[in-house]
């Protein structure tokens, strides 16, 4: 079964149409990566599936369910986790508390034990955990906005460029949790601006060219593809 | 008179108004910092209060168990609220919900009228709330009023600091007034917090429109509009959407209301005391937004 399947889906901000009938799928245990130049709809794709917009056609199913009447809450609760561009952590709020809002959804006991496994997997926070996540490094917020995403238990994970602004230093010890993540099972949907590490670590591949899927295939084979590069500048795919 | 009687007696007073002008503040900045929205029928949620322990006097019920019943009712109003007049306005631009609460707090304040016309009634209380404390010869009085006022402002803050930095859904307002996307995004559930956010902010103005008509002696339908004007400048001039912001600028207000009033009569300012308290907020706009506290004001596109 896949775990995630958009058909058609289009998205409109007013009178501009971001996206105009993207189909993909995921499969579980797989990561997938969604690359394309700013603007291309790769945030707007996400925002659907995590139910921030509302599509003007085409669906979306997760499990073989439909998501597209659901909340975001909803979303949440049916096991889709979405790290935001930006991080967008709770600046005025500690490390400890951002991760218990991460299981806001949840109702069960095992979060305490869920926070521990995330010290587990960033020591840094479990350091940081009474500190105000605005005083993080950008490095330690990003950190903290996967391990807040990861609090959900998602069945699948929605990251978006999870590397902007950050040293690549620390771009590479980000990456490397994912391969972690990767290893681990989940299945990931990548919004990457890098496109070398995000083929990287991907199974598969979409390029989105102004709204619409330009491109798709095998990571490997998509690795120093000159279609890719030439979807970015904007010429024929 | 000595000098320090005469301080000490001022201080009373403005502790009084002050505590007053910061419950209502309170309500107004939960509320804003969840929503971006300036709820004007905050006011009236006071009106209904009032009115709501009125009646449950007349019904034949003690002075204090009416009293809850108003801040029950205000409390209901609030959800009620929330839910027919500013839910389906949520996420349209700011001027959408400021027009929307303009037109509410019209709309509730005429129903007021109609229901319960528009001449002052009479705020039956108990004996024992007009008890009067003098001392140094009756140069420094106050009374069960003033102390209640006091008092009871200072629990409902307590319960608030507790409530938000304690609890679950505390924490999810803390959470969403800082980031609604966010909130979102982490499976929050929204809703359940901003309904929670009116309750608390109604029920907190009920309990000051009880307070407010006991002072005055009276209820009548307009009765919110003055004190959420002066609730609104005390939020904005202690740092508008942020809690600590308002009970300063609540109690700023209030100290400042009556130094006016106290000035030497030579010098003429005292009747002039509304037009300073603008003049001070627009001041506050124009040269410190972010209020005494220094609030940051988001721009979010």
């Amino acid at each position: 079964m896949k775990a995630l399947e958009l058909q058609g889906l289009e998205v409109a901000y007013g009178a501009v149409r971001a996206l105009k009938g993207v189909s993909l799928e995921v499969y579980p245990g797989e990561v997938v990566t969604l690359l394309g130049a700013n603007g291309a709809g790769k945030s707007t794709t996400l925002r659907a599936i995590s139910g921030l917009v509302r599509p003007r056609a085409g669906s979306i199913s997760f499990m073989g369910e439909p998501l597209t009447r659901l909340s975001p809450v909803q979303i949440v609760r049916r096991g889709i986790a979405h790290c935001p561009e930006g991080r967008r952590v709770f600046a005025g709020l500690s490390v400890h508390e951002n991760l218990l809002l991460g299981a806001s959804g949840r109702r069960d006991r095992g979060i305490g034990e869920d926070i521990q496994r995330m010290f587990g997997l960033f020591p840094i926070l479990l350091e940081r955990r009474n500190q105000a996540a605005g005083t993080l490094s950008g490095g330690e917020q990003q950190m903290l906005a996967l391990a807040r995403a990861l609090m959900s238990r998602p069945k699948l994970l929605l990251l978006d460029e999870p590397s902007l602004g950050l040293a690549p230093l620390v771009v590479r010890s980000i990456f490397g949790t994912l391969k972690a993540l990767k290893a681990a099972g989940t299945t990931i949907l990548l919004v990457e601006q890098n496109v070398n590490l995000a083929l990287e670590l991907a199974d598969r591949a979409y390029v989105l060219r102004t709204g619409q899927v330009a491109l798709e295939g095998q990571a490997k084979e998509l690795q120093g593809d000159e279609r890719v590069a030439r979807a970015y500048l904007g010429g024929a795919a | 008179m000595s000098d320090l009687e005469y301080v000490l007696q001022q201080l009373i007073n403005a502790l009084s108004i002050g505590s007053l002008y910061a419950l209502v503040a309170v309500g107004l900045s939960i509320i804003f910092s969840l929503l971006r929205l300036t709820n004007f029928a905050h006011g009236d949620m006071m009106m209904v209060g009032a009115f709501a322990t009125l009646f449950a006097q007349l019904a034949g019920l003690g002075f204090l168990p009416a009293v809850g019943v108003g801040i029950l009712v205000s409390a209901l109003a609030g959800v009620i609220i929330e839910r027919v007049a500013y839910r389906p306005v949520r996420g349209a631009p700011d001027v959408t919900m400021l027009l929307t609460s303009v037109a509410l707090t019209y709309i509730l304040e005429n129903l007021g009228i109609l229901l319960f016309s528009s001449s002052p009634r009479n705020f039956p209380l108990p004996d024992w709330m007009n008890h009067l404390y003098s001392f140094a010869d009756g140069r420094i009085t106050f009374n069960n009023i003033n102390l209640l006022t006091l008092g009871v402002t200072l629990l409902a803050l307590l319960f608030l600091n507790w409530f938000v930095r304690r609890t679950q859904v505390g924490l999810g307002m803390r959470a969403a007034a800082e980031d609604l996307t966010a909130a979102h995004l982490v499976g929050l559930d929204v809703n359940r917090v901003i309904v929670v956010a009116f309750v608390l902010a109604s029920a907190f103005a009920g309990v000051a429109g009880v307070l407010w008509a006991a002072q005055a002696g009276v209820v009548e339908p307009q009765m919110g509009f003055t004190p959420l004007l002066k609730a609104f400048v005390a939020a904005i001039i202690g740092g508008f959407g942020s809690i600590p912001g308002a009970i300063v600028g609540g109690f700023v207000l209030g100290a400042l209301e009556v130094l006016i009033q106290s000035l030497p009569g030579d010098w003429g300012l005292s009747p002039y005391r509304d037009a300073l308290v603008f003049a001070l907020l627009i001041a506050f706009l124009l040269f410190r937004p972010g209020g005494i506290l220094g609030v940051r004001q988001e721009v979010k596109l």
